[in-house]
């Protein structure tokens, strides 16, 4: 029904369009216009689209409202006595069966007989609501069209106006991301309060104990948890320090070769391999970690240790063959190469950005192509690199998927890379999935680890940012 | 230290490049002219540059003296920088880029499959339009070429390469109090006799200079303009310019560009007051380019 009244709206919008312009051209009657004819027909477009738009987002904001006061309005008495849930379901129910859907309860006498006289109603009802929203939305249109008729002159500005009314637009796109942002940061903040209020922040930020699980009945044992983060942000820290290690020299060293080395054919080639890599979901490096690299590892150290038992390091070669799946090193490595295209492509952008007067400077004193690079380029682009590098850092301590899958769950404070340890998304993951109560301690947990996630990578970013800027800022 | 590459062992040069005698024998458009000037340095012969399937130099031969300013005038886009930088093979480093001919220096030919282009460089230095010291100290700009070819062993060593060259740029009594600071924060003619500094550590023989004042205020101008005549005593000097008088003020010898081609060569004198060619005295008198 409704697309019936689109479809009008649409045509009303192109016939405004169409008027505009060609009254612009009549009107101006040869003399010299202050805007173009066009730019009063998108002047018309928007006089009549913008109030028949309006319109229509006001009737379906407030036609839920609407439909529902009238259905409670003209309720047989039998219905209007039931409690208030009852009654909503009841409405629900006549609605399907008024569209011709079955109800999704059985209703008992004598709401059963109601039901299809009630569902006639709803019907009738919904119906009248959405002719009512069209036929104002087309009211809204034409008023708007009239008024822009007579307002077409050889001296309006409808140029400007227009301009106006696409800033606004924009700007309105702009602000919703913006708001969207802080309404997060808001009830991050909310919560993360909450969450302070019942565990001491000292306790959350210098604990080394993390034990979220909270018995459900207060005489169970192990009934007060604990909410010592350490253990998750030094799992987080070696995570972060084993993915860099694996990511900084290859990306950096592949940056380094696509921009000074390869030939056009390679780089051409190279080049959009690498951003395929960097488009690849994490979760499929995640299951890459979890069911082949994990393994192998595992495979690799339990046969050295199987090697060293009964020999001097027998200590050592139990140890190794005992080493498990899950470990650091599995996702930090997995997480490493992840990071390479991200590392790559911006380094690679940076050691662009360096003037080819210094390469050439470089080159006519005789200096090779390696001297360059590590004399002139790297120390030229160092800043740059350097951003890049904390960018890339942030964007490891944010990553969940492959952690969740290959890091295991287990919060070890421990800097070995062969162990199970936990970080600080991971916790977020398991403490939000599942059963669970609002208010306990255990879930508000997460919004504090969310807030001190958020506020370091932001930290983080702001750093690496200006240190780009900067960065490009000197060769402008 | 002197040519240390070109000097090619007797018997193993080709077709007697060795005896620059038959060099300056070859006969050139300016050839009749004689001035004051040191034997010839570099000759090139039938010199064509592509870029890709582009033809930017037709066939340039260029006898260029030693201790002599040569100018190369042209309008813009006529192979004038692109004629200069296979005197350096710095054409080598840009993908694409074909040379065919002879490029003959103290008689050896420097696109012999033997010459490493990197040691051929150090022996030809080259200033660029835009100056381009290196985001580094002062010190180390200057001791960049010295360090990469292992010419001072000590620190002291280093130290007096470096108060040398600039001192011989003109820039000693400017800089000595600051030499550890960047050299990215000197003025633009500072910044351009610093990297001429860089460019002598490394006691090169030739100096090719693109358009080194183009960038710059007069008054800086000036001061690069008195260096050149200066350096012109120990150095072969090739300077591409734009500047008519600049042309007429520091060299000795000229040759004029046009269309990828050389019309003509000669004393300075003799194109600015008495050209051969047509188009030279068009050039010369603003009427094109
Ligand atoms: N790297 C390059 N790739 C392709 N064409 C080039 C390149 N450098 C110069 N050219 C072309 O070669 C011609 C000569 O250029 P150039 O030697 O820079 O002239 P000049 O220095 O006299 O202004 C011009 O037509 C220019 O477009
Ligand atoms: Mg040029």
């Amino acid at each position: 029904m409704i697309w019936i009244f689109l479809l009008l709206l649409i045509a009303f919008v192109v016939l405004a369009y169409v008027a505009g312009r060609a009254l612009a051209v009549r009107r101006s009657q040869g003399a010299k216009s202050h805007s173009r004819p066009s730019q009063h027909g998108l002047y018309a477009l928007i006089w009549v689209g913008a109030p028949a738009l309006a319109m229509l987002i006001a009737a379906s904001l407030f036609s839920t409202s609407i439909e529902q006061q009238m259905m409670r309005a003209g309720a047989p008495d039998s219905v209007a006595q039931l409690e208030p849930f009852r009654r909503e379901a009841f409405f629900a129910d006549a609605r399907l069966v008024g569209a011709g859907q079955e109800a999704r309860q059985i209703w008992p006498a004598p709401y059963a007989e109601e039901l299809p006289a009630e569902g006639r109603r709803a019907h009738r009802i919904a119906s009248t609501l959405s002719w009512g929203g069209g036929v104002a939305a087309l009211i809204a249109a034409v008023l708007g069209g009239l008024f822009v008729l007579t307002r077409i002159r050889p001296d309006l500005r409808a140029r400007n106006k227009v301009e106006g009314w696409i800033t606004g637009v924009l700007f309105a796109c702009s602000v919703v991301a913006v708001l969207t942002t802080l309404g997060i940061i808001f009830s991050l903040v909310i919560d993360s309060l909450r969450f302070f209020s019942m565990v001491p922040i000292t306790e959350f930020l210098f604990g080394t104990k993390w034990s979220p699980q909270i018995a459900i009945r207060a005489d169970q044992v192990g009934s007060s948890g604990a909410f010592g983060a350490v253990p998750l942000f030094a799992g987080t820290f070696l995570i972060m320090l084993i993915a860099m290690a694996v990511a900084a020299p290859i990306g950096l060293f592949s940056a380094v070769y696509l921009s000074e080395y390869s030939g056009r054919k390679t780089r051409a080639m190279v080049k959009p391999a690498l951003e395929v890599l960097a488009g690849v979901p994490t979760v499929v490096y995640g299951f890459f970690a979890a069911l082949t690299v994990g393994p192998a590892l595992r495979v690799f150290f339990n046969g050295i240790g199987d090697m060293l038992v009964g020999g001097p390091l027998n200590g050592l070669g139990v140890y190794l063959s005992l080493v498990q799946n899950q470990m650091a090193l599995v996702a930090g490595a997995v997480m490493g190469i992840m990071l390479i295209p991200f590392v790559s492509s911006l380094s690679d952008d940076i050691l662009n950005a360096v003037p080819q007067s210094l390469r050439d400077g470089s080159y006519a004193m005789g200096a090779t192509k390696s001297e360059t690079v590590k004399k002139v380029l790297l120390p030229a682009a160092l800043p740059g690199i350097a951003g890049a590098l904390l960018l890339a850092v942030s964007r490891a301590i944010g990553e969940t998927m492959i952690v969740t899958m290959a890091a295991g769950l287990a919060a070890n404070l421990t800097l070995n890379p062969l162990e199970t340890v936990t970080t600080v998304t991971v916790q977020i993951v398991t403490l939000l999935t599942g059963d669970q109560e609002f208010n306990s301690p255990k879930t508000l947990a997460a919004f504090g680890l969310g807030l001190t996630l958020f506020v370091v990578t932001l930290l983080l970013n702001i750093v690496a940012m200006r240190i780009v800027q900067a960065y490009r800022e000197q060769y402008d | 230290m002197k040519s240390r590459i070109l000097r090619a062992p007797e018997g193993t040069s080709n077709g007697g490049a060795s005896e620059p005698a038959t060099l300056t024998t070859v006969p050139t458009v300016g050839a009749h002219a004689s001035a004051p000037m040191g034997p010839i340095k570099i000759a090139a012969r039938d010199v064509s540059v592509f870029y890709g399937d582009k033809q930017a130099l037709f066939d340039v031969s260029l006898d260029i003296p030693d201790k002599t300013v040569t100018a190369l005038i042209g309008p813009s886009g006529c192979g004038k920088s692109t004629f200069l930088r296979t005197m350096n093979r710095m054409n080598d480093t840009i993908p694409g880029t074909r040379v065919t001919g002879r490029i003959e220096m103290d008689g050896g030919d420097i696109n012999d499959r033997k010459i490493d282009p990197v040691l051929l460089r150090a022996q030809v230095g080259m200033v660029f339009q835009k100056p381009n010291p290196f985001p580094k100290s002062i010190y180390e700009n200057v001791a960049y070429g010295p360090k990469i070819h292992g010419l001072a062993s000590t620190k002291g060593e280093m130290d007096e390469i470096v108060q040398k060259s600039l001192k011989r740029a003109g820039l000693w009594d400017e800089v000595a109090d600051r030499l550890h600071s960047p050299g990215t924060g000197l003025s633009g003619g500072q910044q351009q006799r610093l990297v001429i500094a860089r460019a002598i550590a490394v006691e090169p023989e030739v100096i090719l200079m693109d358009e080194p004042c183009s960038a710059l205020d007069p008054i800086a101008t000036a001061k690069i303009e008195e260096l050149i005549d200066e350096l012109r005593e120990r150095y072969c000097i090739v300077i591409v310019t734009h500047s008519m008088a600049q042309a007429a003020r520091v060299s000795q010898r000229t040759a004029f560009f046009h269309m990828g081609k050389l019309v003509e060569t000669g004393d300075t004198e003799e194109i600015f007051t008495n050209p051969r060619e047509r188009r030279t005295l068009d050039y010369i008198t603003g009427r094109f380019g």
